[in-house]
Order: structure tokens, then sequence, then C-alpha cells
């Protein structure tokens, strides 16, 4: 009774509340279009040198690409809260969860590494 | 035995690095190579002289059943674990003698590939086959499916799986295995300090069984999201499902990190990149910091479907449903997510500062707050419970006392300031093999000793499992209480010789223990071959344990399709309660069934891994090209193959359900 041994050729094009969606020609084009208008602002930010500040143009241009993520998912994913029952919602989340505290944590980590490198000189004197 | 006063610079176009120094300048491992040999090649000459190598090629090695693959995850799993116990009793030894100016018998570049071996071998290719085989093989019979998601997914995991093993076996005996402990921690394992092949052996046996391992991940959590049986909500599955899924999850969201950083350890040592390198920017720290965020919840993708398994022998053998069915759920759930954010404990003495380390030693902490629930849970359970105290309660309980003794061990290490006292001491080592052996290991034999009849349709031999039983228990606290001891007193992990005579003692209880813990290992594959060959006295029905869930409401052993009718799921406990409404199996109107085909190609592609692994750690790149276009181009043309399923038609079914339940003791395997 699996997946692999049911191809039921009549099922693959029916739609119901648990299937997956498939998007429409209309979807597409706002997805494009607002792909394109999200990246050509930073380009014009960087071309322009509209913000002076160096870090502070890299933060805004990050904040566009998640941004352009998030369209991407929506718009050419069809990830929303309805498909396959929740479960590829969820399975988002736990992904997303996952990344933020796997990228987040080795950077906390690897800037904190410096404080108690070992041979310290107070310590060198308590050791010998 | 200066290791470095040998030059393996040699390379050949046509072999590669291999050449005649590679057979290992150690007469331990000729006598082992001869033995091996030896009963090889009796194993295959028996084999082949009683004809079952097109039976074990037809019905086993081809197979998509997720029931034969789970029996063959235990076998590789058995011999990997005797493999894995053999570098254990090696250490144990030399540690007892290597005083009072003795060097023992091991020499220093042995005796590092030993204790690299065991840990690798226990881990990967003993543990991990173990718990995959049991989701395998119990999972879709919990949910009342009659496969997994993707059969030949499930066969293919598998062969990638041994493929790896076979590698790792190979390096014993052509070549060395790694010197640089089970996570190969750079710089030690670059290529400046490691620049022969054990750290290559290393990289692509576990490169080549991460696939498998991550494929059946993906396989398992598809199959119980999508193919439980009517009825059975989330919060109606058994626990053990919920542990595979949790635990599928983790290996889903883990492995990937593994991957990708033995990628970048390859790209170091094959290509001279330098993400780990001591210069141009590279940083070891990274490394371990990566390792281990794949490395924690490795250790969680072990014990939580053991605590599946023990969950369910305590309901079973208290006759009675589990105490805090749903926390049980939300515990599980939340060690899986707690279980990302604790990696650091693992390298507190690192260098980070108060902030970091409080914060991973308090989340360390956290974790033992669901994990005490667990164990409440099943301690209400039994609370005024009739239990039957069969060979899987018995492991249930020395269990229950023996991981609650380790999980306070791991809670004081947790304190990153004891941990700067205690860290690579002898104290963590009797720390995680209290936990690893008390919660999984004795699962292992728990489940097993549990699902035999469910497998094979008689029961395993009470005798021998109880001499394997107290072996194991009374051995484990003779090995392992006297490396706690020691570890206090400072004595540092990986050790090969000893100046200190005091100490000597404490080593020789450590080795009876493990002796002890051989003779349980015996007794337990005694039990097995005595139990086979009084398979008839030993025959049991259906439902042997008076057990609770769905797989039990098949006949033992399970026909090819599992169940004639998908069953209907009304309660947790689905099979107790089709029990207590008298659910007759039903005797006619069977239809035919829909099956996956059998196929090669999993073992074919598994075959080709293994000479593609061994071509890459050889640098024999001409067989390397060959071996892995041969992969991409075998999958290729295996998508091509529309010839996958059959129909099991409505007389055979109807057969095989009138034999088996005309019949209520089935004969033997």
């Amino acid at each position: 009774m699996s997946e692999h041994a049911h191809p039921n050729p009549n099922a693959t094009d029916h739609h119901d509340e648990h299937g997956a969606s498939h998007g429409s020609m209309r979807d597409y084009v706002i997805g494009f279009l607002l792909s394109v208008i999200l990246t050509a602002i930073p380009f014009w930010l960087i071309g322009t040198h509209a913000i002076a500040d160096k870090g502070t143009a890299a933060l805004v241009i990050v904040a566009f690409a998640m941004v352009q993520i998030v369209v991407h998912m929506i718009y050419f994913l069809h990830m929303n809260t309805k498909s396959e029952g929740g479960w590829t919602f969820m399975a988002l989340i736990f992904t997303v969860i996952i990344l933020v505290i796997a990228l987040s944590g080795s950077l906390w980590v690897m800037y904190h590494l410096n404080t108690n490198m070992m041979p310290m000189a107070h310590q060198m004197e308590q050791v010998s | 035995m200066a290791i470095e006063a040998v030059d393996h610079s040699h390379w050949s176009p046509l072999l590669g690095r291999l050449w005649w120094d590679a057979i290992p300048p150690d007469p331990i491992v000729w006598v082992t190579f001869a033995a091996v040999m030896m009963g090889g090649l009796a194993l295959v000459a028996g084999l082949t002289y009683f004809k079952v190598w097109g039976y074990l090629w037809k019905e086993w090695f081809t197979s998509v059943d997720h029931k034969k693959i789970g029996i063959m995850y235990m076998i590789l799993g058995i011999v990997m674990f005797v493999r894995g116990f053999a570098d254990a009793i090696m250490m144990r030894l030399q540690q007892a003698i290597a005083f009072n100016g003795s060097e023992g018998y091991l020499p220093a570049h042995h005796f590092d590939q030993v204790f690299t071996a065991h840990g690798v071998i226990m881990i990967f290719f003993a543990a991990m086959p173990f718990v995959t085989g049991f989701m395998n093989y119990v999972v879709p019979l919990q949910i009342g499916a009659r496969d997994v998601s993707f059969p030949f997914l499930n066969n293919f995991s598998f062969w990638m799986t041994t493929s790896g093993a076979v590698l790792i076996m190979a390096s014993l005996f052509i070549g060395e295995f790694g010197q640089t402990g089970w996570l190969a921690y750079p710089p030690l394992s670059g290529i400046a300090y490691s620049p022969y092949v054990g750290v290559d052996y290393w990289i692509w046996s576990l490169q080549i069984a991460g696939v498998g391992t991550l494929l059946s991940g993906v396989n398992l959590i598809c199959t119980i999201v999508k193919m439980r049986a009517p009825g059975m909500n989330m919060m109606k599955m058994p626990i053990f499902t919920w542990t595979a899924l949790c635990t599928n999850i983790l290996i889903v969201a883990a492995f990937p990190v593994l991957t990708a950083v033995l990628c970048m350890l390859s790209l170091d040592r094959y290509l001279g990149f330098d993400f780990f390198t001591n210069d141009f920017g590279g940083s070891a720290m990274m490394y371990v910091n990566l390792i281990w965020i794949w490395g924690h919840p490795e250790v969680y993708i072990l014990i939580l479907p053991c605590f599946g398994i023990y969950s369910e022998i305590t309901s079973t053998f208290c006759g009675k449903r589990l105490f805090g069915y749903t926390s049980m759920v939300y515990a599980t759930m939340v060690i899986t997510i707690l279980s990302y954010i604790v990696w650091l404990h693992h390298f507190f003495t690192m260098g980070s500062g108060a902030s970091v380390n409080s914060f991973f030693g308090i989340t360390t902490m956290v974790i033992s707050i669901p994990t005490g629930a667990k164990l409440f849970n099943w301690l209400f359970t039994m609370y005024r419970a009739r239990i039957r105290f069969e060979l899987p309660m018995m492991w249930t309980v020395a269990f229950m006392v023996t991981f609650t003794i380790g999980g306070m061990t791991g809670v004081l290490l947790a304190v990153p300031p004891a941990d700067f006292v205690l860290h690579n001491s002898l104290f963590l080592i009797a720390h995680f093999h209290n936990v690893i052996i008390g919660g999984v290991v004795f699962a292992v034999f728990a489940g097993i000793n549990f699902w035999w009849p469910k497998a094979f349709g008689f029961k395993l031999h009470r005798g021998f499992g109880l001499v394997s039983f107290w072996c194991w228990v009374v051995g484990f606290y003779f090995a392992f209480m006297p490396l706690y001891v020691l570890g206090l007193m400072g004595v540092t992990r990986r050790t090969r010789v000893f100046h200190d005579p005091s100490l000597q003692i404490w080593f020789v209880i450590a080795a009876i223990g493990a002796a002890i813990i051989a003779v349980g290992i015996a007794a337990f594959i005694a039990q097995i071959a005595f139990s086979i060959w009084k398979r008839k006295e030993l025959a049991c029905g259906g439902d042997p344990w008076d057990a609770r869930s769905l797989e039990w409401s098949t006949t033992s052993p399970p026909p090819h399709y599992n169940f004639a009718f998908t069953p209907v799921v009304h309660d947790i406990d689905a099979w107790t309660d089709m029990k207590r409404c008298e659910v007759e199996a039903p005797k006619s109107g069977f239809l035919p069934i829909h099956m996956p085909k059998n196929t090669g190609a999993g073992i074919i592609l598994g075959g080709i891994a293994t000479v593609f692994g061994f071509a890459m750690i050889w640098h024999i790149w001409w067989l390397s090209a060959i071996t892995f276009l041969g992969m991409i181009g075998y999958a290729i043309f295996h998508t091509f193959n529309y010839d996958r399923d059959y129909h099991i038609p409505a007389d055979e079914v109807a057969a095989t359900e009138a034999a088996a339940h005309g019949q209520p003791l089935p004969a033997g395997a």
C-alpha cells in the first residue's frame, strides 16, 4: 500500500484541499515583478552609494535578500499553510528554526572563542 | 614502532597509492586477517554447497520488503557490534597491562586506530543500523501500512550503509584506519598530520553510509506522515512511531551538516583547501563547532527510538496503557528541539567565555527535564501494575537504573566549571558509555527479545537470555564504574601507557568487566542459535506477549503484505482495543494486493559506491571517475525500469490467510 506501489494515473491532476497548490500565471508574474524590484533596489543602492555607511548598506541588502527568499517561497514554491494539510509549512518552520539556530549559534560561538584562549599570563602562573 | 619512518608517498596512475606497503606491519592484523579469510571462505563455501546464493539474492539482497530490510539492518548491526567490541576488548587489555614500564602489546599506531575504529563502528555501524533496523521493521507494521513509502529507496539505503561498513572493515587489512579519535578533529586529521589513507577511509565510509542514513530518514518520515491506517491521527500513534518520527526529523536536519563538514575536510585533504588548516585563515575550531551541530542531535537520533522501545515494552508487560501518553509525546518533541541548542557542551574548554558556556550549560541541564518526565511516566506505568518480568521488561528495568546514573553524571558534566576539570577524562568516557550502553544497547536487546517472536514466530530462549542479561548488567558496572573513579583522579582518555602503578587495579577491574560483557555477548549469540534450533518448542502465536499495538494484530511472522485488510484505528492501543471489541480477522472477500517488485538496483549501486570510495581513498583517479559516472548512469538507467509492481492475486491472499489462521502456531521462520 505504498506511494510507490500506487501509480494511479487518474489521480495526478486531482485537486483537493490536501494536495499541493500549483499556482497561476498571475502568481508567477507577481513573483517575477517583485523579484526584479527587490533585486534592482540593492543594485541601485550600491551603484549610487545611496547609503554612505558600509555596515548599514550590508544590513539593508541582507534585509532585501530575506524578503526575496520569502517572495520566492510564496510565489514560486507555493508555500502556504494549507498545502499538503499543513505539513510543508510545518517543515518550513522547522527548517527555519534549525537554520537560525545553527547559523546564529555558530556565529555567536565562533566570535566568542577568544574569551578564554588557553595560555594567558595569569593562568600560566597558576600552572607553574 | 615509529610510523613516520614508513614512507607512503608511492603513487602510480594505475593503482594510485595502493602498493605493498599497504599491508599493515603488525602480526596481530595478519593473524586476524588469516582468521577472517578462513571464516569468510568457509562461509562462502557453505553457502555455495547448500546452494543458497540464489535464495539470498532473490529473497533478501534484492528485497524491497521493509521487514527483510529491517532484519538485514539488524544482522549488519550485530556483525559490526562484535567487531567494535573486539576493539574494546583490545583497549581494555592494553590499558590493564601497560604499567610498570611495560608498553603493553599494542604499538601506538595500532592503539590509536583501535580507539578510533571502536567509536566510529559502534556509533555509525552498530547503533545506527540497530535503530534503523527497528524502525524499518516495526514502524510500517505499527501504523498498519504494507511497506514504506519508497520501498526501493529503502533497499538502496541499506546497501549504502553496508557499503560504508565494508570500507571500514577493509581498512583493517588494506592500509590503515584513522588515528584521530572518532570525530577526526583537524588539524590532526588534516593532510599535514595524517598524510596516509586512515582519515580518507573514515571520510568515505561515513560519507557513503550517510547517504543511506539520510535517505532512510526521508523515507520513514514520509511513511509515518502519509501512510497511517485510517483513524490513526497523530495523537493515536504508538509511542515508538512517535519517537521514530522525531528521530528521522533529526536525521534529515542533522546529517546534511555532517555531509558538508566531511566535504570541507575532503577539500582540505584532496585539493589543498584551507577550511580547517592552521594557515591561510583556516579554523580548526569551526570544524569542531560544525561537527557537533551534527554530533549532538546524533546522540538523540540513537536514544529517542530506544525510549520508544522501552515505552512499548513497559505498557505491554505492565498490561496497561502507558502513563501520560501526551506528556510522552511532548517530551519527545521538546528533546528533539533542545537537542539542537546544546552542542557547545562538547567543547566548553575551547575558549568561549562565561555567557556562551553558561547558556549551553543551562540548555543541557534543561534536557534532563523532559527526559525525567519520560522516566516518571514509565515508573507510573509500572506503579501498581501486574508486571510480567519477561526478558524485555528486565532489560527495561536495568535501563531505568543505569540510564538514571548516566543522566546524573551528564548533568554534572553540563556544569562548565566541572567540565573544565573532567573534559577528556575517563569520567566522560564512563558517562557516555553509561547512557549509550544503558540506553541504546539495553534497548537493542530488549527490542530484539520483544519483537523476535513477531519476526519469526517463536520466542527467544529465556535461559540464555537471562545469562546474557545478567552478564551485561553486571559486566557493565564492573567495566565502567572504575572509569568514573579514574576520571575523577584525572586520567585522560585514549592513553596507551601509564606510569602511576596505583591506577592499575582500576583498569584490571574494568578489563574483568569487559570480559563479563564478552560472556554476555556470547550468551546472546548462543541464545539466538539455540532458539533457532529449538524453534518448534519455542513457537508462539501471533500475539505472545498480549501486546497492545497494531503490529501484533497480524500473524507472526507477518505475511509479505502485512495486513490483508488495512486496519481501522479507534484508540491509542489499537490492538488492545480490537481485542476488547473482539474484532475477528475476515475470512473472505479478499482483494488483490498491489505490491512493489524486488530489484537488484540497490545492491548494484551500493557495490559501485564501495569501489568508488575505495578508489577515492587510494587516489586511483581513473577508477573513481568510472565508478562515479557508473553510479549516476545506473541510477538514471534504473528510472527507466517501469516494471516495478505487481498484484498478489486474491486467491493467494485467501490461501495465506487461511493457512495462518487455520494453524495458529506457525512453525518457525
